[in-house]
């Protein structure tokens, strides 16, 4: 095992001393069960009053969020895509593919950071309002890690497209200049509005220089004395070297260019151009990469990873991947100036710029309380051939163990299961038997969700759940006396002895109402019939009735001796079908031939000879026996005169 | 087609209803009914796709579905159906039928009536009472037609607390939808492929006529009727079959068409243009069936054949015409594989699509994966 990463929180449970009490609990697949015992070391004579609430505890209880559940939703149909894009793409498009999946996640995050931010704005207590904040930092962090992980690990930006991206991510991810920027251009006087020169400064170290110039020649209009420096720094900031996207130009060339207008910048400094404006020089500083005057622009930097690109941006702008990791560490550790400690968030980032990719997924699984975001990141990134080598000293792979956990949290949950299917469904080697474990698990409240869970099954070929379900919802139906969905179920399941079972009791129904019910079903049974003995009787002493009633006596006759001598009907059942004999023999014409008759015949005392002798009579059984005798009585009378009747038509049809 | 808008809402969705524009009224649909199941707390809402002048702007949520109102609904809903402009009824899990109001001045809904032991497996009144869930209504201002998986059909009446009328085990099996064929004759399908024609004049627990599929007794979980030919009946079933029905003759279906790879939920035929037939299934696909492409083409032949022949043969050409359109598109079945065209109107697949409703121009589907589709221009 291996060391703790972290010390395990501590949830306490209101209403729970456990100081006074010993607590019992019991494992469930995303929940814990905890009461407290009645079990006391020290006085057991003394009974204190227990707490009589057993507390269900949920580890992952963002599951239960509404606006998450649209997160995990809509990310569900992206990751299925995803599974499915598989193997077909190779090279370019690709990656091209992964890059836009890997936004399409990314979106989905923002649209539920922005309906929580809205949220959090509405609610009414200030409890659930910094509930939902906290939420929408949450997932500004997520969206945040993911974007870096995309430009690192997915994109796999070269040196000089790389500076680019990661401008791109800082300007994403910092966007109240966007707001300032509106609330001074829409003052009456912009260069005059206090913030001015906090946006002009944003904009600089944001790598804006278009709209920072825009800005500085509103101060040059109003400002006539400030106005020649402004338009030095203006051209300065015009003549920037920078690669567009569509620009052939090589990095060599690049870095040439850079270093001259580095030296140009330089000079104005050194000339003292500035001097007379001490805004306008900070920002000349700032456009040299000095790293004092950036460090003293800490509020407007906001964090250091935005101290990191503003850095590149001015000294190093054709940084390779490669040595990200050198300035990501020196940049961290100038910004934080040993005041405070690296955050969690921080670590994670950090983890990422070092191209650690089980790092940034270990830090952030202990950081987050769901597993959404580690579980969906993994896969896409093994979906980039990234994670091959690694492999756990528990269950299978990472990948397939964070997507078992997320699939079972959605388990865990009334009404997301799902969703899950399909991670477990993509879990290649433990995501089938934990499909088994756990959709046995689902309350079956009506036939249309069994159906559903059926289908899944069915699906799958998993044969086992498939029967079980059935059986439980036949079982059901018994126990609301719905014999003929009963039926249904066990014929679907194919289980026989849950048939044989049901057609028991409709003979059962029979012989106490003498009617059938449910003949829409068993009129209907089909090649169903075979699947027991005992149903193929039911539906074969069914249609006998059926002939019965259409006055076909004579194949009525024939399909009843069948039921006998084939040894369908159960003995138990002979009496009924013999007396259902009875009619027939009484019949004006012969039906029964005399072949027939013998067979009934033998039937008969075979069912009568097979009887075992009782000891001491009590007065019901007497009379039980009583009306038995006097049936067979009855029988063997019609019998001998059907037999007679059938002897003297044959021998006399023979004759004539 | 035009734009398909989608939109999450938190829950699953079991059923989705238009409200009735009313009758003789030039405005679209604008409002429609949804139903939740399987949530711990299940909900009837009610949407409306109307422009938000505040909202368009923003462009984004042009054609988006805003909430209106929701009421909490005891137990999964069933079914849904308007019972006219502003009461919707709904059928429960739990074996209850409400009927809900709707209060467009404060957008509140409120429950108007309710029937708590509609369908129940053993009685309200012995100790073991056992519920069972309400699978499908029908309405029929003022009537209200109820099946179960009890097997039982309820007739109720808006104004009535009591029902007007039980079939008890009317059935063996599970009924799964109920509609309408003509009034007093009700229709009813189960899960073993029956179809049922129930007649309210006659008294007694029998049906007038049994319908079914041959041998398999594939469970049937949809009906629909033609809007204008009542013998017109569509079914789906457990295998994702549609099947076409003509109720006056035969006791097997008039077609089988092979359809969805799963369950087939729910089937409608276009309320004003029942040449188009809408079906959804469990295996994520929405379809749009058109049985109506050969329409101008077959103009066109007739107006060659009034050109060029003499009077005599055109007007034979003309009665043939004319008989042809008599008998529904859906009816002709040798050449209605070649005829209909089909379309999948949902973007990818999804979870189940567990219910549809088309009005006019406008659909509207719900799914299992907790997401409401909106189109307005159906026929584009």
């Amino acid at each position: 095992m291996e060391e703790l990463d972290g010390d395990p929180a501590v949830t306490l449970i209101p209403g729970v001393n456990s100081k006074k009490k010993q607590m019992c609990f019991d494992w469930g697949p995303g929940e814990m069960l905890v009461c407290e015992t009645s079990f006391n070391k020290k006085e057991k004579s003394k009974l204190v009053p227990n707490c009589p609430f057993i507390f269900i505890i949920r580890k992952d209880e963002d599951v239960y969020s509404q606006i998450l559940r649209k997160l995990f939703n809509e990310s569900h149909g992206i990751f299925v895509g995803l599974q499915r894009i598989e193997e077909e793409l190779t090279g370019k498009s690709r990656k091209a593919q992964l890059v836009r999946v890997s936004k399409n996640y990314r979106s989905v995050i923002r649209a539920c950071m922005e309906e929580m931010h809205q949220v959090a704005i509405a609610a009414k207590d200030p409890a659930s309002g910094r509930q939902f904040s906290s939420q929408v930092s949450i997932l500004s962090a997520m969206e945040l890690i993911w974007n870096l992980c995309e430009i690192l690990f997915i994109e796999v930006a070269p040196a000089g497209p790389l500076l680019l991206h990661l401008l791109d991510w800082v300007r994403l991810h910092v966007c109240e200049v966007d707001s300032l920027s509106a609330d001074v251009l829409g003052s009456e006087n912009p260069s005059k509005h206090e913030s001015f020169w906090n946006l002009v400064t944003i904009l600089v170290l944001q790598g804006r220089l278009d709209e920072a110039r825009q800005m500085l020649s509103k101060e040059a209009d109003t400002s006539p004395t400030s106005a020649g420096m402004c338009r030095t720094l203006g051209d300065l900031m015009r003549t920037m070297p920078i690669l567009s996207p569509g620009n052939t130009q090589t990095l060599t060339e690049l870095e040439l260019k850079w270093q001259h207008w580095h030296e140009e910048c330089e000079r104005h400094l050194q000339d003292g151009t500035f001097t007379s404006s001490p805004h306008l020089e900070t920002l000349c500083k700032i456009m040299l990469g000095d790293e004092a005057a950036l460090l003293e622009q800490k509020e407007l930097l906001n964090n250091w990873y935005h101290f990191l690109v503003t850095r590149l941006l001015y000294s190093h702008p054709t940084v390779k991947p490669m040595d990200l990791h050198l300035y990501a560490q020196s940049s961290l550790d100038l910004f934080l100036g040993g005041e405070s400690s690296p955050e969690p968030l921080d670590n994670i980032l950090m983890a990422a710029f070092e191209f650690d990719i089980h790092q940034v997924i270990k830090e952030c699984s202990i950081a987050l309380s769901n597993w959404w975001f580690v579980a969906h990141l993994t896969d896409l990134l093994d979906h980039c051939k990234l994670l091959q080598s690694h492999n756990l000293y528990f269950g299978s792979n990472m990948r397939e163990f964070l997507l078992l956990e997320y699939a079972s949290g959605l388990f865990a949950h009334h009404s997301l299961w799902q969703l899950g299917v399909d991670y477990f469904d993509y879990c290649p080697e433990l995501g089938r038997v934990s499909l088994e474990l756990h959709i046995e698990r689902i309350p079956l409240n009506t036939e249309q969700k069994a159906l559903k869970v059926l289908r899944i099954c069915e699906q799958r070929q998993m044969t086992e759940q498939v029967r079980s379900i059935c059986k439980i919802l036949a079982m059901k139906a018994v126990r609301n006396n719905r014999l003929g969905s009963a039926l249904s179920w066990s014929i679907r399941a194919k289980d026989a002895a849950f048939a044989t079972l049901v057609s028991d009791r409709f003979l059962m129904d029979y012989c106490d109402r003498g009617c059938f019910s449910d003949l829409d079903l068993i009129d209907n049974l089909g090649p169903a019939m075979m699947l027991s003995d005992r149903l193929t009787f039911l539906g074969k002493y069914r249609e006998f009735h059926r002939l019965y009633g259409e006055k076909r006596f004579v194949d009525a006759a024939s399909l009843l001796l069948s039921l006998m001598t084939s040894q369908i009907a159960p003995r138990s059942f002979w009496m009924t079908l013999l007396t259902d004999a009875l009619p027939l023999l009484e019949q004006k014409q012969v039906i029964f031939s005399a072949e027939q008759t013998y067979e009934l015949m033998r039937c008969l005392e075979d069912l009568t000879a097979g009887r075992p002798v009782r000891g001491e009579p009590d007065a019901q059984r007497l009379q039980d026996d009583d009306i038995e005798t006097t049936k067979v009585e009855m029988l063997r009378l019609a019998l001998a005169r059907n037999l007679a009747r059938a002897i003297i038509r044959e021998g006399s049809l023979e004759g004539s | 087609m035009g734009e398909i808008y989608a939109k999450f809402v938190s829950q699953k969705i079991s059923k989705t209803r238009w409200r009735p524009v009313p009758p003789g009224s030039l405005q679209t649909a604008e409002t429609f009914a949804t139903g939740s199941w399987d949530n711990e707390e299940n909900y009837v809402s009610l949407w409306s796709i109307g422009d938000f002048g505040n909202l368009d702007s923003d462009g984004g949520f042009e054609g988006d579905h805003q909430l209106l109102c929701d009421i909490r609904h005891h137990g999964d809903v069933m079914d849904l159906q308007f019972f006219d402009q502003e009461r919707i009824v709904a059928a429960s899990s739990t074996g209850c039928v409400t009927i809900f109001l709707h209060h467009p001045n404060n957008q509140t809904l409120s429950v108007n009536q309710q029937w708590t032991t509609a369908h129940y497996h053993t009685g309200p009144g012995s100790p073991s009472y056992s519920s069972a869930p309400c699978t499908g209504i029908v309405c029929d201002n003022p009537e209200i037609v109820t099946v179960g998986e009890d097997g039982r059909i309820n007739l109720f009446r808006a104004d009535h607390k009591e029902a007007v009328r039980t079939i008890n085990n009317a059935d063996s099996s599970t009924l799964h939808a109920v509609t309408f064929l003509r009034t007093p004759e009700i229709l009813t399908v189960n899960s073993i492929g029956q179809l049922k024609i129930w007649d309210f004049r006659q008294q007694g627990n029998e049906p007038s006529q049994i319908l079914s599929l041959t041998g398999d007794r594939v469970p049937l979980h949809c009906v629909d009727r033609h809007p204008s030919q009542q013998h017109v009946v569509a079914t789906g079933g457990q295998d994702g079959m549609l099947s076409i029905w003509d109720v006056r003759q035969g006791t097997m279906p008039v077609s089988l068409l092979k359809a969805h790879e799963a369950e087939m939920w729910e089937v409608h035929f276009h309320p004003s243009n029942p040449d188009h037939l809408f079906t959804c299934s469990e295996d994520g696909s929405l379809w749009h069936w058109d049985a109506s492409t050969d329409v101008p083409e077959k103009s066109s032949l007739f107006h060659q054949g009034g050109r060029t022949s003499t009077f005599l043969s055109h007007s034979i050409s003309n009665q043939a015409n004319v008989q042809q359109s008599l008998i529904s598109s859906w009816l002709s079945t040798d050449t209605t594989k070649d005829r209909i065209e089909i379309t999948s109107l949902l973007p990818s697949r999804t979870l189940s699509v567990n219910s549809l409703d088309v009005l006019g121009p406008c659909l509207v589907c719900g799914t299992d994966a907790e997401a409401i589709y909106v189109t307005r221009q159906l026929f584009v």
